[in-house]
Order: structure tokens, then sequence, then C-alpha cells
């Protein structure tokens, strides 16, 4: 049974913040969807049993020692990448790219589980690595090859997001292990003929539309550049206070694509305002920089380097999905955790939130 | 407990969470710098820009498509007409608008507000018709004040014109506003509130070939409603043309006969089932439906007597009186009891039946009588005693011959079946035996039985063409806005009466007789130039004991003819029934006659022939009887 030192030892800070944001996406949720006609249960109300559901989830996973992962690591990804084959052979169609796996009772989506499993892989591959003084080049190219294939395996797919989120988790991950100024000049070296390459040969029209279109927005107003001009439109009309809260016109008129998803940021800017988004930014820097304290506090590598993994997961989903709306990024399908709808972002983020209460609640058990 | 190693790599690790903790913090500070440039600097920017965003569709009416009449004269069409609409959201103040609005046009303000309320609940920025056909004047008012009447548009419509103005209005119809029922049933998905659709006639049955499809434009407008610009654009449908089998100016001639009388005429043209005429006197104006119908005409609609609004031609169920004779002389022949003019009967002005006494309308007797006589003379007595020998089945087997007793399927609504009674028939209804002398008022044509002016012409068009019964047919083609031919009908044989034409011969030249030899009584269908066979009816409303001078309207019998033309070739039939016209010689035949004298016309175009004035009326009395234990009822509905 669980042990009764860590329920003293509970994180209230990482679930005060977590529940914080959760709720204000639940109340910017039910505003983005009041334009809509719904059949069956609203969004908001959905998201409601989504949260609950990852709560549970989460507190499932604290119970049981994050160590048990380590010894498991190597196993998920495996499974995972046969997953990630599977889906390319096998998997459900939708909106031109083939993410989802049907498993009879319900669907998966491998991608979105390789994002969890890429962190534990490299959390376990690095705990016994040696990389006093920083990484060489040398060093990093086993952990690059762990990495690329499935980052390739996603990117076939196609899903552009996933597979950069994942390859973002990994490179922060490598530069918290520790890395030499020359590998880092080496990597950008060879990073940017790689681009070429990924542009030329993997890169699908609809992608390189979207890259073209954040460079020059103008370049397609009614085509998919129509999305950053209008989410940037929903969020400078905001101001200072907001329209208020079901008074957006970019909302309520429904000039934003995918408003209670990806864009649910954009939502709550026009309606909240810079004062509204301060706040929310407040809440999630705080949760970043706590996340990188659990890191910190961690007495075991692995718990250390799980604690980061998952903190860099949130870290950039944040910042891409806000940096699209605000017209920064370009438009890729990421969510914005615990704030966007849906129910597979809510339980992967809340899987990490598991499994960092987890090393939270056992920073004093040696 | 784990081993604890790289002791070294871990201290690194944690000193890096400080740096990564900064380079966090600066990203944060990153975005919200941007957003601070987006919500602060740029605000008031894309606060316009929001403002201005904003899409509207602005439907374009399909223009309705065309009635014409068989020579490609344009019977209905449409001219443009004006209304006031208004985008509720983007009101700020609406009891202010509309107190504006009702002072500034002279409009009824509770009228606007319920037209408001009545269109609540569609689309977003869709305009609403709060009110139709407005006048020019009104119209530069509102242009006038459009900066201080935010959300206020107006929309043109085409607006239909019934250049006949109450010419064949039953036949054409109507068109008015949707109804919210309709809305709200199928096949009404395209229709919006404020959107015409035909109530009756031509308009109703060919709604969906005439209504066309709307088109709109995808507009971006400011908040003021001022149009920015474009986005896309779908062009309107303009609707089909029906092209009829009417003519109209055998029309216009048909209803100026029949004056101020009520009453109704089908004219056919014998070899196909055209028809060339459909007349309902008096009508109505049916433009007044498409707009607002003053309330004193609608009034005077409904109180009027005559009842303008209904279409007699194809719901007035009348006795047929005494031509339907002609369907008991054909039952005579057909069974035996008639072998042609040589079997008489001898009139002596009355006819016994048990203790019934039915009389003949004249008292005085008709003396030795043929078929020939009693077709001419219209003698009573011949047929009590024909329809008796025969029995009412065998009449109504005859009748059913020429298909009567059912609805023709003319394709309009509410078409009546009429009624030809059988023994069966009264056991079902009343639940009593037939009696014998109920057969004798049906002989008559009085009685149980009832036809439709559309069912009078087409017993007589089979007559005269011998057997082929055609189903009355009132459109020609379906045309195109481009006068392309999409649809064309042609005349459909719904059956044949299946008897023989000596048979047909021997009626003819009785109807013949009855037009245009001494003692006829139809005298007064006499036109110049061509021969024409027909035969009176009158139809008792109500029994009378003694028929004087002075009968109120509502209780005078009914007057009908049935005709055909020219005799020796027959082309148009036609039916006649002038309600309360008492006298089927003096009041319809005269109308007949000018209608075959308007098709003769309409035969050769450039003459000009001078209307026939042929009064010289023959009396006739036919159904007057007395009994006791019979009740005739003469019905008008």
């Amino acid at each position: 049974m669980i042990d009764r030192r860590l329920l003293t030892n509970i994180d209230w800070m990482l679930a005060c913040l977590v529940l914080a944001i959760c709720l204000l996406g639940i109340l910017n949720i039910y505003s983005a969807t009041t334009s809509y006609k719904i059949i069956g249960s609203p969004f908001y109300i959905k998201q409601i049993y989504w949260m609950t559901f990852g709560i549970g989830i989460a507190l499932v996973l604290c119970t049981i020692d994050y160590h048990l992962l380590e010894d498991f690591s190597f196993w998920m990804y495996g499974f995972i990448l046969v997953l990630l084959v599977a889906v390319l052979i096998f998997g459900r169609r939708s909106m031109g790219a083939t993410r989802w796996l049907n498993l009879g009772l319900f669907n998966v989506q491998p991608s979105e589980l390789m994002k969890l499993v890429i962190i534990i892989t490299f959390a376990r591959f690095f705990n016994n690595y040696h990389s006093a003084g920083g990484m060489s080049v040398k060093d990093v190219l086993p952990p690059l090859g762990i990495l690329a294939v499935p980052v390739i395996l996603i990117m076939k797919q196609p899903d552009l997001g996933t597979a950069t989120l994942v390859a973002l988790i990994a490179i922060s991950m490598m530069f918290y292990v520790g890395l030499r100024w020359s590998t880092v000049v080496s990597f950008v070296l060879v990073t940017i003929p790689m681009f070429w390459v990924g542009w030329t040969y993997f890169l699908h029209p609809y992608q390189k539309n979207r890259v073209l279109d954040f460079i020059n927005p103008e370049r397609s107003r009614l085509g998919s550049g129509y999305h950053i001009i209008q989410s940037k439109i929903a969020v400078g009309s905001g101001g200072l206070a907001g329209k208020g809260f079901i008074k957006g016109t970019q909302t309520q008129l429904r000039f934003l694509p995918e408003q209670h998803t990806d864009f649910a940021f954009s939502v709550f800017a026009e309606e909240w305002g810079f004062v509204g988004c301060l706040v929310l930014i407040v809440i999630y820097l705080s949760l970043v920089l706590w996340g990188l304290n659990i890191a910190r506090r961690c007495n075991d590598r692995f718990g250390s380097l799980l604690a980061m993994g998952v903190t860099a997961m949130l870290f950039w989903h944040i910042v891409i999905n806000m940096g699209m709306v605000i017209g920064m990024f370009p438009v890729v399908g990421v969510p914005m955790p615990f704030f966007s709808y849906g129910g597979t972002s809510m339980i992967t983020s809340m899987v990490g939130i598991g499994i960092l209460q987890n090393i939270s609640m056992r920073r004093f058990m040696f | 407990m784990r081993q604890k190693r790289f002791v070294r790599e871990i201290a690194e690790m944690k000193q890096r969470t400080i740096l990564l903790s900064f380079v966090v913090a600066v990203i944060f500070f990153v975005l919200l710098v941007r957003l601070w440039h987006l919500q602060i600097l740029s605000a008031e920017d894309y606060r316009n820009m929001s403002e201005n965003n904003r899409l509207r569709f602005v439907p374009i009416a399909a223009s309705r498509g065309a009635i014409m009449d068989r020579n490609g004269t344009v019977m209905v069409s449409n001219q443009p007409s004006f209304s006031l609409a208004v985008i509720p959201q983007e009101v700020k103040d609406k009891d202010a608008l509309l107190d504006q609005l009702s002072s500034l046009l002279d409009l009824d303000r509770a009228e606007l507000a319920e037209r408001w309320a009545k269109s609540m609940g569609r689309a977003k920025y869709y305009p609403i018709v709060l009110a139709s056909n407005i006048s020019r004047d009104q119209v530069e008012i509102i242009e006038e004040n459009r900066l201080r009447l935010p959300g206020v548009d107006i929309e043109m419509k085409p607006v239909r014109e019934y250049k006949g103005g109450i010419i064949a209005s039953h036949l054409l119809g109507y068109i008015s506003e949707v109804s919210e029922d309709d809305l709200n049933s199928q096949g009404f998905s395209d229709y919006n509130p404020g959107d015409y659709v035909g109530k009756n006639g031509i308009e109703r049955s060919f709604e969906s070939e005439l209504h066309g499809s709307d088109g709109g434009r995808q507009l971006e407008v400011d908040a003021r409603g001022r149009v920015l610009r474009t986005i896309s654009e779908s062009n309107p449908v303009v609707g089909n043309s029906v092209v009829l089998t009417i003519d109209s100016t055998i029309q216009k001639k048909a209803e100026k006969a029949f004056g101020e009388q009520a009453g109704a005429a089908v004219a056919m043209d014998v070899n196909s089932g055209e028809i060339l005429a459909f007349v309902s006197n008096p009508g109505f104006d049916p433009s007044l439906f498409s707009g607002k119908m003053p309330p004193d005409i609608w009034k005077s609609y409904l109180e009027d007597k005559r009842r303008p609004l209904e279409n007699k031609a194809l719901t007035g169920q009348y006795p047929p009186g005494s031509t339907f004779k002609i369907i008991t002389a054909l039952a005579g022949l057909e069974n035996h009891k008639i072998d042609d003019d040589r079997t008489t009967v001898n009139c002596t002005g009355s006819y016994k039946v048990g203790t019934s006494t039915f009389k003949c309308w004249n008292k005085k007797g008709h003396g030795t009588t043929n078929l020939k006589k009693s077709l001419r003379e219209s003698c009573d007595v011949f047929y009590y005693q024909v329809g008796g020998n025969v029995g009412v089945d065998h009449i109504a087997a005859t009748a059913k011959k020429f298909m009567l007793g059912a609805s023709l399927g003319i394709g309009l609504k509410n078409e009546k079946s009429g009624l030809i009674p059988t023994t069966e028939w009264k056991q079902k209804r009343f639940g009593k035996r037939w009696i014998y002398g109920e057969t004798m008022p049906v002989a008559i044509g009085q009685g149980y039985v009832l036809m439709t002016p559309i069912q009078l012409a087409s017993m007589i068009s089979t007559v005269a063409n011998e057997g082929t019964i055609y189903r009355p047919m009132l459109v020609k083609r379906i045309v195109d806005a481009d006068g392309k031919t999409i649809k064309a009908f042609t005349p459909e044989k719904m059956g044949s009466t299946g008897i023989s034409a000596d048979k047909f011969k021997l009626i003819k030249q009785g109807l013949y007789a009855v037009v245009n030899e001494p003692g006829g009584t139809g005298g007064a269908a006499r036109v110049g130039e061509i021969k024409i066979a027909g035969k009176t009816g009158t139809s008792q409303v109500v029994k009378l004991r003694d028929s004087k001078q002075g009968t109120p309207y509502q209780y005078r019998d009914h007057a009908l003819f049935v005709a055909f033309a020219p005799y020796d070739n027959p082309q148009i039939a036609v039916a006649v029934v002038v309600e309360h016209g008492e006298h089927g010689g003096s009041a319809a035949a005269p109308i007949a006659g000018r209608i075959i004298q308007a098709w003769l016309d309409s035969k050769k175009p450039p003459q000009k022939t001078p209307m026939p004035q042929s009064d010289d009326d023959e009396e006739e009395e036919d159904g007057q009887q007395t009994k006791e234990d019979v009740t005739v009822k003469g019905t008008n509905d």
C-alpha cells in the first residue's frame, strides 16, 4: 500500500496550478462553444469528464514508484514504435492524416504516447551515461538515433507538430544532461542542410503552405493565412481588459478556426484581454518553473531527468501554442495543455503531472 | 535504495535548472511582450478590424418564372418591388429604431414589431423583412436617412404582376409570403421568411418550376452595414415559365360574357383535352395577395354572395340538370330501352310513379316524343320513362364510362369528384335502400347527381369526339428563361367509353336540333357562321312549389349549357354554368355562343367580327316537379 508519509508530502503547489488552468480552460471552452450547435453533451461538460478522468489517472500513477518506469522504459519504447508502424499500415484516416489506431475499445494516437515514452526512454538512457563536462558529438549520436526513428515515423503520418514536439522534448533533455559547445555548434551546422532536405522531401504541401503563410500571412488571406490573421485580430481586439465573457465578436461570430481546441487561447485573449493573458501566463510560468524546481530537488538522476522531460513537454506545448495564436509560429496542431479542449491532450498532460507529483512526493525518500 | 552514482553529473544537471528557469522566464517574457504589442499598442487597429470584420450573406431572390397563354402572350410576370429589411444584430436600440421607422415612413409600429418578433431566431446577420412593397417615396426617405438608421436595408425583389388583373385569377392563382408552418415542413428548406410561394392555382401547382433558385452574395461589411467588398457571389437562377393551353383572348371574352353573373365556364379542345378557357366568375385580384390585402376588399370578397374566392370551375359541384339527359339517353340506347328515333313516349305533362307525380316542365305535355325531340325540347317525361326502365345503376354505369363521379386529375388543388349515385352508394352513405322513385330525378340530372364544370366540359367533349376521354390539360409546356422547352405535355387519353359511334350520332343529331331547330331550347347559343350542337340544363337549388317572379337570388335555379362546334367536325367543347341564372337556354346558352364565337375569331385573327347578339330566348323549364315522398334536392356546392 501507499506509504503514509507520501500523503503528507503531496505537492499542493503543483496540484493547485494545474487545477487553476483546468478550470479557466473549462470556462473558456464554455464561451468558445456557445455559438455551436451541439448534439449530445456540450464540450465543456466533456472537458470536465476528461479532466476528472485525467486526475484519476494521475492519482493512480502517484501510488506507483516512478523507479519502476526505468525497468520498463525500453520495452515501452519498442512497443510504441510497433504501434507507430502499425498506424501507418492500419491507421484510421482523419483530416488528411493517419494518426489514430483503433484498438477495439478505443482509439489511440501512438504519436501522442511517444511524447511521454521518449521522456522515460531518455531518462533511462542518460541515467547511466557518462556525461561529465558535457557530451561530445560522438556521445550524442546514440540518443539522436533513439530519437530519429520515432520522429521520422511520426512525420510520415504526417504530423509535423507532434514530431517537432517529440524532438524538442528530447533535445531539451540532452541540454539538461549537458552538451559541449562544440557539440551545439556542429549540431546547428548539421541541422540547416537537414531542414533543406526535410523541406524538399518530407514536408507535405499543406505544411509548406503553413510555413510560408507564417512568414507572410497576407500570402493567402482566405487560405491557411486566414487563421493567423483572424487569431491575431481576436487577440489584438481584446485590448487591455478584454471584451468580456461570451462577448468576443471574433469568437461568437466564429471567425476563429478550431476555437475550442488549438485556438482556445485566442478566445481567452479576446474576452479577457491583456490582464487575463498575464494571469494565465503567470500561472503557466509558475507551473514550468515549479517543474524545474521538482527536477532540481530530486535526488536521483533518473527522477530528475524524468521531471525535466515532463516539464519540457509542458513548456514546449505552451510556447508553441501561444506563439501560434499570436502569430509568432506557424499554425501547427499543438494544443494548450489543460486549457484546450481534447481528451488526448488532457490525458497525456495529466500523466505527466502524475509523474511530476510522483517524483515530488518521493523527494525525501532514500 | 538505489545506488548513487554519477554524482558529478547530477550536480551539473541541478546547476542547469537555474539556467533553464532563466531561459524559460525570458521566453515567457517575450510572449508577454508580443501580447503587449498586440493587445495594448495595436489594440485599436485590431479592434477596428474586428468590428469591420463582419461577413454577411445577402440573398438575391430569383425572379419567378412567367405564365403565358398558348400563343405566348404573357399573363403573369414580375416587376420590381422594394421592401424594408433590418439586420437585428446591427441595431443597438430596437425600440428607438421602430419609432423612427414608423414615423418616417408612416407605417404601423405594432405591425413592424410583430414581423420583427416573428423572424427572430433565424440565422445571424440575416435581414428580416419588416415591410414589403413599400413605395418609391418611402425608399427615398430611407436612403436619405440611411446613416441615422444603422442596420436598416432596402431589398429589391421582383413582384408578381398579373397583366389581366382579375382575368383567369382562379386558374393562375396567387403567391404570398411563405407561412411559418410551410417553413417548418419538408420541401421548404430553401425558403426563408419573407419569400413568396404559390398558394393557389398554377402558381401553386407549378411552384417548383416557377420558383427558380435564389442566389446570394457573401459580403464583407463594416459595423454600420456599409459593404466593403464582395467575397463571393452566386447568381440566382430564374424560374421556368409555364405555357398554358389557355387562349387569353377567349378567356377574356368568356369572362366578359358572364358580366356580373356568378358561374363557371370551361372550353376544351375536343381532340386533345386542352383547356382553352377556364372561367370562374367573379374573379379576384391576385396581386393583392402578394402585397398587403386591403381589409375592405378582403371583407368584400368574403361577404360577396357570389363567392369570388371560390374556383367554381374546379370545385363547384352542381346538379347537371337536363345536360345529364345525354347520359340517360345513352344509357337507354346501351340497354336497348331506346331503339333509335322510333322509340316514343307520350308526354302528357306529368309522370306518375306510385303516389308521386313527376312533372314535365311543359305542363301541356310534349305529346308523342322520340329521342331527338326529347333532347330538342328537353322533355322530362321521356327521361322519367327511360330512366325508370334502365334503372339507376345502369345510368350510373354509363356515367362511369364517361369517367364521371371521379376527379379528372387536372392538376390543381381541391378538384372535386362530383357524384353519380348508385343503389350501393345510397346503402353505404345512408344505410338505406334505393327507392324506385329516386331514379326519376337522377334521369334528369337532379337528385343526388353532381358534376363540376370541368366534368360537364369533359362529358360534352367525349360526346363530340364520339367516345374518347382526354385528361383536361391546362399546361402545354414548361420553358426556361431563354424560351427553350424543358418539358412538353402531350394529350393524354384517359379512356374510351366503348359506346358505338352510331349511338353518339343519334345523340348529336338531337343536340344539333336543340340549337338549330324550331322548338329547340338552346337557340340562344347560335352564332352566325358555325353549326353548334348543345344541351340546356336548369338545375334546382331548392324545391319550390310555385316558381314566381322575384325569387330571392340564392334560391334561383342554376342555368347550364353544354355545347360543341362545329357540328360536322367537332373541335371545341364548352360547358357553362350560371349560378342562379334560372334558365339554361336564356342565361347559359348565349355565353357558350360567345365563347365559341371567340374561338372562331381566334382562328382568323385579323378580321374583327362583331359580337353576336342573339337574344331570341326560348323558354325552358325543366325539372319542376311535385311529389310527396321524394325529396329532390339540388345543391350548389
